[in-house]
């Protein structure tokens, strides 16, 4: 009767090590990181100035519906790439001046932008389209895909690299640009300096605040792009609540990447991983229910795993 | 002398009022002026949206007190929202935000009608055993994202969002395989028996006993919090952790039970929803409550006292915004938005800023003279 | 001829209530040195915030050479040559000291920062004020005094003709001082000017010019250094002949209370902060622990009190191990402690008077009616201390954060002090507060003292810790590096030395504090 059990579990773990080696898993995963990558751009910029900025995940959804509306309407999917991204920077502008100006609680405003999202998008799409769940009604134009000449034609990477959505190129340069924004511009040293010691910006005669805003806006128009690549390239289309947490996770992949946009990279695509694995478990029989529970379990333990081993003292004052 | 004596009479509420209790008054001013603001931009949006503003505006501010039935409608809604407020209102005062009160609420429900359902029970034993599995299973959910910050330091907000996907998938599992009532026609459990259900108290209404357990419950949190050890190390802890273990408060156990207790809270709100106002458990999204619980917490400022209040005021709003969406042409996500608004503003403690910075000149330079 | 800065009826009261200048003149001529006395909380580091800019004020006027100015952020200072190097350093750790000099005005080409012009631009700064740190060395690695160094370069690489300096000497050692005072006198000879703001008169004989007096938020008088005495500046600062002397008795020993044997601890990094201490306290005495901050006495003391694991050696509390105990144990067995830094983990300032003075107490059965905490009886205690300990306020259930500093530490002291407590453990006691208050808690510790508390007192004012102790030991890089057992008989410059790490005693001597 083990012999049962061991030679079943045997054969899901070959079922799904054949699927990993696959080039079209590879190339999901590359496909499923860039929301999650977007976002944990997003959220570094903001906390590389101090602001742990929750409120991606309400920004990207926003943003994913703002840009199938502003592609249905002007019959461009650049057009409405542009218009995500503004509306992520709208989003930031929202919460700049709420906390910073206002001077309300971080976590509860970002809480509640959150919510504030959620609620405005299927209002937004319920006066637009008469309909709660989706944006089917709208003609929507998508991103396209690209293929790479000569890199498409290589065995087995080609498959992989080339052929991937505009967007999942440009996430890589985003990738690039945050570096050298933080590392080589002086925009990029105030925002470490505000994130890091703000007394010693106020001294040096810089606004703090103006700092943070224009990290929030960066971040913002980062978040625009991830919420953007959801309705109009992941899928076709505006479908309600559909960041699904990504916001949250870009949180759990941006600390356990130090705030380094390398090391944030590398745990972005541990997280689109799972996410693709998590797609492909059906195939053992596992239901759909518990499947769709793997991203976030992963997330958790992933996070716990490492606060555990870096054991760094948390600050004792203030929100996160 | 007449002089003196005037500024005192006059004095005496002014000086109650921004000397002795400036910070009080202060706050309660911020909130009226983030209600008042949020339900003018209400306002404004209907008027945008709606072809017949008059109707909608009076679905919406007066038709929720217009009849009996209405007035249950919030009275049942300021229940359970009540449960999850205090819930919310414990894991604040210790500072932790976990959000994980939305899905203990929603895996108390199904437990509790699961209980209910499953076992065939004896009368009494039928109202309180699954209430207790409710608020045993919530407790554990509410709690997870606790451990994992006593003891791995992790944060509790990004964990217990996680979470509540995870329960939410979880619950659907196990409902969809074990418990499935294959006859409903829906993804629910069976029938709950009549002696599970919670009795009606006010006919013509929805309401039931869970208003009673509800008010006991804040009683008994209130006594917690501030007349028991335990409480005020957690209300310490919260306002400041350091200080905390300096005066041998024991950290680890106060992040542990301040969740366990904030989670059973909402475990035990979730079954009373389930047997007070449905037949069966149904709920196949997590429907929400626990968001509800935190705007609760903020309207109350985290102090259960207020909780019923807070948990009226949202009651009426989410009353009418449902007959506003029903009997009139604007959508019920309309009140998702205004809620947003209002939990914003109320902490925004640069709306009285100005004033506070001039009373604090005024009184220093009229000391002076 | 005018004058170079001048302040007019300068007002300023903060959001919280709190007045601190009150129509306070304020005039300095070009080329001097000119000293900014009074105690802490006269209203001194708020007068420099309003000249730097980062404070608006709330009536009066700000002159430079004679026309009205305003300032509404630092820039607009910076740009009138006013520079300050504050008390507590505004560095970025992470960044370079070349980066931090040039923070925000950094040479860069279409944002992108020209890392060589920079360089070059700080290296010639050093070399024209003969101040000189490596600029590419990380700021978080450096010591205090270097950090100072990089804090005044800051200033100067701004154009600063007018230097303000804050509690400049707090944290410097002995010699550290004299070569700041050097650097200072030689700007002056140059041409620039320099406020000095401090609280410790002997420095300002030594290096001032001119004085003015602060007190309570008023400008009580300026005056010539050479025409005055410390004494009558003291008495101009507290409106009171303080004497200086404390009435003590001689001590008289009993048995030992604290006792550690080789006891070590790391950082997160590694390091060993406290490397092999062992000493004794007895009680009815007061072992004073000197050195410059960060020698570990913080973690020594936060070892003995349970908040930090000790990771070698073992400490006995009243003859019994207490290491692995929890702090409400030790609490219980009659231990207290007067934490250095008050406002992050003294007091939880948003809570109320009462409920801090109360929050140690809980154990004791007297507060309770029925196992539930009694308001009535809460009241009753909290009012009774509070008046005891001269606590200031309006009521007990005002918050913490509405009192001034001397306030806050009496409410420290209205819950620590207690006729159970047998080992008092008390750090830094009166950084920040006035003369007053200062005073009243020395006598405090003095009388339990007498009534028999063993008391460990670490201080790095090193007045405060010769006046109060019985003996001292002192602290460097961790380990114990001289035993003094009469502070009478202390010659400062002597431990100063020790401070420094330029003497040690032989471990024979050091041995004399474990009275084995």
């Amino acid at each position: 009767m083990t012999g049962n059990f061991f030679s079943t579990m045997w054969a899901n773990i070959v079922t799904i090590f054949n699927i990993i080696i696959t080039s079209s898993f590879l190339y999901s995963v590359l496909r499923l990181t860039t929301p999650i990558l977007l976002a944990t751009m997003s959220a570094l910029v903001s906390d590389r100035a101090g602001v742990t900025n929750i409120s991606i995940e309400g920004a990207m959804l926003f943003a994913a519906l703002i840009g199938v509306i502003g592609s249905a309407y002007t019959q461009s999917c650049w057009l409405g790439l542009l218009c995500a991204i503004l509306a992520g920077m709208f989003f930031s502008l929202l919460l700049s001046f709420f906390h910073l100006k206002l001077k309300t609680n971080l976590v509860l405003t970002c809480i509640a932008l959150n919510s504030f999202s959620s609620g405005l998008t299927i209002f937004i799409l319920y006066m637009l389209t008469g309909d709660r769940g989706t944006s089917t009604a709208l003609p929507s134009v998508d991103m396209p895909k690209v293929s790479i000449p000569l890199i498409r034609d290589i065995p087995f990477v080609g498959e992989i690299l080339s052929g991937q959505n505009v967007l999942t190129y440009m996430t890589v340069l985003v990738v690039i640009a945050v570096a050298i924004l933080l590392y080589k511009t002086k925009l990029g040293i105030y925002i470490r300096a505000v994130g890091e010691s703000p007394q010693a910006v106020e001294t040096a005669g810089i606004s703090a605040n103006r700092i943070r805003f224009y990290a929030l806006l960066i971040s913002g128009a980062i978040a625009g792009m991830g919420g953007a690549f959801m309705s109009m390239a992941y899928i076709s289309g505006f479908t309600k609540d559909m960041v699904s947490g990504r916001g949250f996770i870009a949180l759990a992949a941006e600390a356990m990447g130090h705030g380094q946009p390398l090391a944030s990279t590398l745990a972005a695509l541990l997280f689109g991983f799972t996410d693709s694995l998590a797609n492909n478990l059906q195939v053992l029989g596992l239901s759909n229910d518990l499947a769709r529970m793997v991203p976030y379990i992963i997330t958790i333990v992933a996070l716990a795993l490492y606060t555990w081993r870096s054991a760094k003292p948390k600050k004792v004052t203030g929100s996160l | 002398m007449s002089k003196t004596e005037h500024e005192k009479k006059t004095g005496g509420i002014f000086e109650f009022l921004f000397t002795r209790h400036r910070t009080a008054t202060l706050n309660a001013i911020t909130m009226v002026i983030a209600i008042a603001i949020a339900l003018a931009l209400a306002l404004i949006l209907i008027f945008a949206v709606s072809s017949d503003p008059g109707n909608a505006i009076w679905q919406f501010l007066v038709a929720p007190l217009a009849s009996k039935r209405a007035i249950g409608n919030i009275l049942t809604t300021a229940t359970t929202i009540s449960f999850t407020g205090v819930a919310v209102c414990i894991m604040f005062q210790a500072s932790m935000f976990n959000m994980a009160a939305e899905s203990a609420n929603f895996l108390g429900a199904l437990t509790g009608a699961i209980v209910a359902a499953s076992l065939k029970l004896p009368p009494v034993i039928s109202i309180i055993l699954p209430l207790v599995a409710g608020a045993a299973v919530g407790a554990i959910v509410g709690s997870i994202p606790g451990i994992l910050r006593a003891k791995v330091n992790a944060n509790e907000m990004v964990s217990s969002l996680m979470l509540n996907y995870v329960v939410l998938y979880f619950g659907l599992y196990i409902l969809k395989s074990f418990f499935l009532d294959k006859g409903a026609g829906q993804v629910a459990t069976k029938k709950l028996p009549a002696a599970s259900r919670l009795a009606n108290i006010i006919k013509g209404t929805g309401v039931h006993s869970g208003v009673l357990i509800v008010v006991v419950v804040i009683v008994l949190i209130y006594i917690f919090l501030y007349k028991t050890r335990a409480g005020f190390g957690i209300r310490i802890y919260g306002q400041n952790p350091s200080f905390a273990r300096y005066t041998g408060v024991n950290v680890d156990n106060v992040i542990l039970y301040s969740q366990m207790l904030g989670g059973a809270i909402a475990g035990l709100g979730g079954s009373v929803e389930i047997m007070g106002m449905y037949q069966r458990f149904q709920w196949t999204a997590l429907p929400g409550y626990g968001w509800d619980g935190i705007i609760v917490a903020i309207l109350a400022r985290n102090k259960p006292q207020f909780v019923p209040l807070a948990a009226l005021f949202i009651g009426f709003l989410r009353t009418g915004a449902n007959y506003m969406n029903t009997y009139a042409d604007v959508p019920k996500e309309l009140i998702t938005v205004i809620q947003a608004i209002m939990m914003i503003l109320v902490t925004a403690t640069a709306l009285t800023g100005r004033l506070k910075q001039r009373l604090a000149v005024k009184e220093a330079l009229g000391n002076d003279r | 001829m005018s004058a170079l800065l001048e302040l007019k009826g300068i007002c300023k009261v903060y959001e919280n209530g709190v007045y601190a200048n009150r129509g306070v003149n304020f005039t300095v001529e070009e080329g001097e040195i000119h000293a900014l006395v009074g105690e802490n909380g006269a209203g001194k580091s708020t007068l420099m915030k309003i000249i730097y800019g980062l404070e608006q004020p709330s009536e009066g006027q700000i002159f430079i050479n004679g026309k009205s100015v305003s300032f509404s952020s630092p820039q607009d200072a910076m740009a009138m040559s006013i520079g300050m190097v504050h008390q507590h350093f505004m560095l970025v750790d992470s960044l370079s000291v070349m980066e931090n000099v040039t923070l925000g005005q950094e040479p860069a080409k279409l944002g992108f920062i020209d890392r060589a012009a920079a360089k070059a631009k700080v290296v010639e700064i050093m070399k024209l004020f003969d101040l000189n740190v490596d600029p590419d060395m990380r700021v978080g690695d450096l010591n205090v005094g270097l950090k100072q160094k990089v804090e005044i370069i800051k200033a100067l690489y701004r154009g600063a003709k007018i230097l303000i300096l804050d509690e400049p000497t707090a944290v410097l050692t002995p010699q550290e001082t004299t070569e700041l005072f050097t650097k200072l006198k030689q700007l002056r000879n140059n041409g620039y000017t320099v406020i000095f703001i401090s609280h410790k008169l002997r420095e300002v004989m030594e290096l001032c010019d001119r004085v003015s007096v602060l007190r309570k938020g008023e400008m009580v008088n300026t005056v010539n250094v050479k025409d005055v005495t410390q004494q009558q500046i003291s008495a101009m600062m507290v409106g009171v002949n303080y004497s200086d002397k404390l009435d003590k008795a001689k001590a008289n020993p009993g048995e030992v209370r604290l006792r550690m044997k080789n006891v070590a601890c790391l950082n997160r990094f590694g390091k060993r902060v406290v490397d092999g201490v062992s000493l004794a306290v007895r009680a009815g005495e007061i072992l004073g622990v000197a050195g410059v901050e960060g020698n570990g006495q913080h973690e020594l003391v936060e070892m003995i009190f349970g908040l930090r694991k000790c990771a070698e050696g073992t400490i006995e509390i009243f003859g019994k191990k207490s290491t692995g105990m929890n702090v409400r144990d030790l609490r219980k067995t009659g231990v207290a402690y007067i934490p250095a830094d008050r406002m992050t983990t003294g007091l939880a300032t948003t809570m109320s008077i009462e409920d801090n003075i109360i929050a140690t107490h809980l154990e004791n059965k007297s507060l309770l009616n029925g196992g539930l905490m009694s308001s009535r009886k809460i009241h009753s205690f909290s009012e009774q201390r509070v008046r005891e300990f001269q606590v200031k306020c309006d009521s007990t259930q005002t918050e913490v954060n509405m009192l001034s500093g001397g306030n806050m530490q009496k409410v420290v002291a209205a819950r620590e002090f207690n006729d159970s407590v047998k080992l008092f453990v008390v750090e830094q006691p009166s950084r920040g507060i006035d003369v007053g208050a200062a005073k009243f808690l020395h006598e405090k510790l003095v009388d339990m003292r007498d009534a028999g508390c063993a008391i460990l007192l670490v201080s790095a004012d090193l007045d405060e810790l010769l006046k109060l102790s019985d003996s001292v030991v002192v602290m460097y890089e961790g380990k114990i590096s001289a035993y003094f057992p009469d502070a009478s008989q202390v010659d400062e410059n002597e431990i100063g030395q020790y401070m420094l790490g330029v003497k040690h005693q032989s471990d024979e001597q050091i041995g004399g504090v474990c009275h084995e």
